[in-house]
Parts: structure tokens; sequence; C-alpha cells
């Protein structure tokens, strides 16, 4: 048995105020959900920056290599061809071709990892926890223990802040 | 949050939320109204003619169109180039605008990348057809066949294929991605089985977590870092189709620099056009502003008058260059037989736009909805005086000729009018029309309402 309370605010700063509380009591928060990204939430988490750029920046290169090879295989060993009086190895000429090849992998790169590493991608099963998330509610789900030793603390810090609904849920594990 | 004092509210009439989402989210759920009827039977029925005369080049072949030996590109590649500069606003305003954190953006990004999309998709339909044979297009990619030859990566032409399906695929993800924490919002919002399960899927099963919110802002960051050179490496390789060439009046350095500033010119007329008629359709004054009209008319004047200084450059240059076949290529488009073309380019892409210096003008939206489509016009004359009038004259006096397009182009021309309308109508009855989630994040620090002195 998995116990936790849920509770949700109207106002992003007291959702602020409330995290960085529970944070500094040392209390498990499970998720904390909201309709738009409010900035400075992720820091009051203690959530690490993401590792996005370093993917995308790893895929471009793959992309970079794999296309600035290919052309200079393709026109120096496997089909040496003179055109329009280039050289084989035309180096400007491969760049516009190299770039766009560059950015199309760390892109798609990029929203892969992304989809991946959030759990997100059609047919996701995850669960809503409250159909007003999208709308205008900002919800904080708090882990509770089985004996429920910090219920009290984590409720006043949650109404200290104007929380509303409180409620404390359990799931099977 | 600073309040300015001195600028607009980016967003009027003091929404919470909850409103936000309601207003963005009522053109979906509403009926649609007789204007969106009528605007969608005269795209379809355009579209359905273009597609007619495209089927008709295709069985016929390339003899239906008004091109000669001497002009062997005319009003497809005009098209084409036209197409694809409207398409670059929307990257412009959603990756270049947001790296430089204006934030008027967010009421005119979700509309003005759809655009992209669709402008896009119309630009690629010219060089397919303009193939004559559209099964054998993918003879363009670099695919082992069977005589073990290779595509030219030395040739413009190429590069225009590989910058097009980029752009068109990273536009369409940028689109998307942005577009997932939306389509959450409308799962939620619709209350019939079938929407909530089409909505559901499209949502990627997004939740809101602030972990997903936290690497989308990344997401959306890097993908404006890698898209804001794709705008100006698209065009300048389009530009770069004629520049590499040494056909008087193509061959010069110039062109990248300034189709890349026309595209962003005309895109943004486009998104004028759209937006000024939407606001007002679907009733989001309050989100797209007089404020953000006039952003935007702001920025035509700057590429607008990058356009004219390049015109001017390009007299200049002809002239100082000693080359005779390059003063001739310029006078021959000033006073040759297509002065009309030039002079119509002339007007309506450097002159009008400087009305636009006036405050009063370019607060006021029948002018500028009608500068807007001034503005689509002479773009498109732009191309045309480019392609046309260079072709028409080259080194031969014996080769010399001219081009009159017949229905068969035209038609295909009002047909990708058509397509790009019926797209962006079925857009806006289908997803919201503005980013929802981020003016959320925009609205309060936009002024109007209260705001909490506490320090976090």
């Amino acid at each position: 048995m998995r116990r936790y309370i849920s509770a949700y605010f109207t106002d992003e700063q007291n959702l602020l105020r409330a995290t960085k509380d529970l944070r500094d009591q040392e209390l498990s928060i499970q998720d904390v959900l909201t309709p738009f990204p409010v900035h400075g939430l992720d820091h009051a988490l203690g959530y690490k920056r993401s590792n996005l750029p370093a993917v995308a920046f790893v895929c471009g290169a793959i992309g970079l290599v794999l296309a600035f090879g290919f052309q200079t295989w393709a026109f120096v060993v496997d089909y040496p061809l003179f055109i329009g009086g280039k050289p084989h190895f035309a180096i400007p000429a491969f760049i516009p071709i190299t770039f766009e090849v560059t950015v199309l992998f760390a892109a798609f790169g990029m929203a892969t990892a992304f989809f991946i590493s959030s759990k997100l991608g059609p047919g996701a099963n995850n669960v809503i926890h409250d159909e007003r998330i999208t709308d205008d509610r900002f919800v904080i789900i708090v882990d509770l223990d089985e004996d429920g030793n910090h219920e009290a603390t984590i409720k006043s810090i949650l109404e200290k802040e104007d929380a509303k609904n409180i409620q404390v849920k359990e799931i099977e594990k | 949050m600073y309040v300015s004092p001195i600028r607009e509210p980016l967003i009027k009439g003091n929404k919470t939320y909850s409103q936000i989402t309601k207003d963005i989210a009522a053109p979906i759920e509403g009926k649609p109204g007789k204007a969106w009827y009528m605007g969608i039977s005269l795209s379809l029925s355009a579209m359905f003619l273009g597609l007619a005369m495209m089927g008709w080049t295709i069985w016929e072949g390339i003899g239906t169109w008004g091109l000669n030996r001497t002009i062997g590109w005319g009003w497809g590649i005009t098209n084409f180039v036209w197409w694809v500069g409207i398409g670059h606003a929307g990257t412009f305003i959603s990756a270049i605008l947001l790296l430089f954190r204006q934030k008027w953006r967010t009421s005119i990004n979700r509309s003005a990348e759809a655009m992209t999309i669709f402008a896009v998709l119309c630009a690629g339909l010219f060089p397919l057809i303009h193939m004559g044979r559209p099964l054998l297009a993918f003879f363009v990619f670099p695919y082992p066949n069977t005589r073990d030859l290779w595509v030219n990566f030395n040739s413009p032409l190429l590069w225009d294929v590989f910058a097009i399906s980029t752009y068109l695929l990273v536009s369409l993800l940028f689109w998307y991605m942005g577009l997932i924490p939306d389509i959450g919002t409308m799962r939620d919002r619709v209350k019939s089985k079938a929407k909530k399960f089409i909505y559901g899927l499209l949502s990627f099963g997004w939740t809101g977590s602030v972990k997903h919110w936290q690497r989308h802002e990344k997401l959306s960051l890097i993908l404006a870092g890698l898209a804001a050179p794709l705008v100006l490496s698209v065009h300048s390789i389009v530009s770069a189709d004629f520049a590499t060439s040494i056909i008087p009046g193509w061959h010069t350095t110039i062109f990248p620099p300034y189709f890349v500033a026309g595209a962003i010119f005309s895109g943004f007329a486009m998104v004028l056009t759209l937006l000024i008629v939407t606001r007002k359709v679907l009733n989001l004054e309050n989100y797209i502003t007089l404020a953000h009209i006039e952003s935007m008319n702001k920025i035509i004047i700057a590429t607008g008058s990058i356009v004219g200084i390049a015109y001017l450059t390009e007299l200049f240059i002809s002239w100082y260059s000693g080359v005779e076949y390059e003063q001739y290529a310029f006078l021959n488009r000033a006073a040759g037989p297509y002065w009309w073309a030039y002079a119509i380019m002339m007007t309506c892409n450097v002159i009008s736009p400087q009305l636009l210096w006036f405050r009063k003008l370019r607060r006021n939206l029948v002018f500028t909805f009608i500068l807007s489509i001034f503005i689509n016009i002479g773009m498109w004359f732009e191309r045309f005086v480019i392609i046309v009038t260079s072709l028409h004259r080259d080194y031969l006096p014996s080769s010399w000729s001219m081009y009159k397009p017949t229905l068969v182009e035209v038609g295909i021309f009002v047909g990708t009018l058509g397509l790009f309308f019926t797209c962006f109508l079925l857009f806006i009855r289908a997803f919201p029309v503005i980013a929802i989630a981020e003016v959320k994040t925009v609205v309060k620090s936009s002024g109007e309402k209260e705001i909490k002195n506490e320090t976090l």
C-alpha cells in the first residue's frame, strides 16, 4: 500500500512557496502538475538540469559526420565525376547538405530522447490526476509513509499556502 | 514580477487562466459559423480546380504550361519560391523571436507555425509537378540505384531537396511539440468519447508534470536555436538556385540575404492577412491585440526596407560592374516588355510599406489588411520579375522570347491557394490557434492583473 496526499492550488506563487517549505522539511514530493511551465519550480524541487542539449549535440554530430562522410565517399571514392568544374572533394558545396542533415538529426534525436525519458508517446497510458490541471489548477502530490508520520506537517504547510481539496489517497503498489 | 508602465498589456481583458483556456478552445468546441463554411467551400473548390489542373499537367505533359525553350522556369518556380518565402515568418516568429525573448510572439506563434507547414507543402508541390513525372520524384534522393550513380551533391537544386525536406520536418516537429500540452487541454475538455480518444492519442499522455515542462521548455529553446539558422539557410539555398548560375540578373552575391529578408517580409504579410481575419472571426481580439499587429508591422517596415535597399544595390552593382549583360538585364527589367511587373513589385514592396512609419496606419486594421495583400502580390511579382525577365533576354538575341502563363498554370496556383486555406481552416477547427499554455505564462506579467509583491 502506498499513500500520498494531493492538493491543488489556484496560484502558482503559493504552490512555489509550499514546494519550498515541503522541501525544507525534507518531505518527498512525488510530482507537481501545472497547466503551464512555472519558472523556478524545477529548481525548488531540486531537479537537475536536463541532458537534452547534450543529446542534441551528439545526434547533430552524428548527422554531420554521416552527411559529410557520405558526400565525400560518394564523390571521391565511389563515383568521382567532374561536375561544373568543381573538384571531387568540393568542401564548400558539401556544406549546405551537411548543415541540413545535422539540424535534422539533432532535432529528431532530441525529440525522441524527450519522449523516451518523459514516457510520452502515442498511446502512453499516464494517470491524469485531475482534468483541471491542463486548465488552471496546480496540483501537488506528496508521498506519505505507511504510518502517516508527517501527515500533520504536510497538511499544515499546504493549508498555510491556501491549498484546496487536500486528500489522502492510497494506491496498491 | 515587473510590469512596464509604458508598454501595453500583451493580453487584454484581465483574463484568468481558466478564461484563457475557454476563449481559445471556444472555436473548436462550438459549431463553425457561416463564414467558416463559406471559406471552406471556396478553398475546397479552388483546391479541386488545382488538382484537376495538376492531373491534366501530368496526363498531358509540361506542354500544357506556357514555358518555352528560353523560359524554362515560369510560374512554377515563381510560386515555389513565393510559398517557401511565406513559410518563413512562422519559424521566424517561433524560433528567432523566442531566442530574443519577445513575449508578444506567444499569441501568434501557433498559427504562424501552422501557416509555415501548409505553405511549405504548397511549395513542395511545384518542383514535383514540374518534373512532369512525379512518380519518379524519388530520383532526387541519394539511393543506391542500378547504375551506381549518385545524385549531384554539388547542385543547389539538390541542396534545395535537403533544405526543404528538413525545413518541413523540423517545422512540423516544432509545431507539434508546442501543441502537445494544448492537445492535453483539449483532451480534458471535450465531452464526446471519440474526441477524447483522438485528443488522448495525440496528446501523447501529457500530464503537466514539472519534469516534463522542464524538458519541454529546454527542448523548445534548442529546437528554436536549430530552426533559426535553418530559416536563414533554406531561403539562402533557394536563392543559390539562381545565384550559382551565369544568367545576367541572377548571378549576384546579394541574393541570399536579400531572399531571406524578402521571405520574412512576405511571410509576415501573410500572417497579417490571416490573423486580422482570424482574430475577428474567432473573437480573439483580446489575445491578438493591436499591439501585436503593430509589432508585426514594424518587422514589415524593417524587412521591406532591406528588400528595397537590395533592389537599389542590385541596380548600382549592375552599373558598377561594367558588365554590359548585367547592365542590360536590369535596364530591361525596369523598361523592357515586363516593365509593368517591375513597377508592381517596386510599388508594393518598396513604396507602400514605408507608409507604416506612421503609427496611426500601423495600428489601423483595414489599412494593414490591404497593405498585407499588396505585399503578398508584390513579393510574388518580385520572384516573377527575377525569373522571367532574366530568362526572356539572355546572351543570344536569337533565343529571346516572351512568356505568358496558360490557364493550367493559373489553375494550379489557385489550387495551391485553395490547399493552403483549406488546411488553415481545418486547423482552426481542430487545434487551438493560440498556444494556450504559453499565453498563460505571459499573462501575469502583462499588466492588468494585480501582482503580488512577495518575493520568493
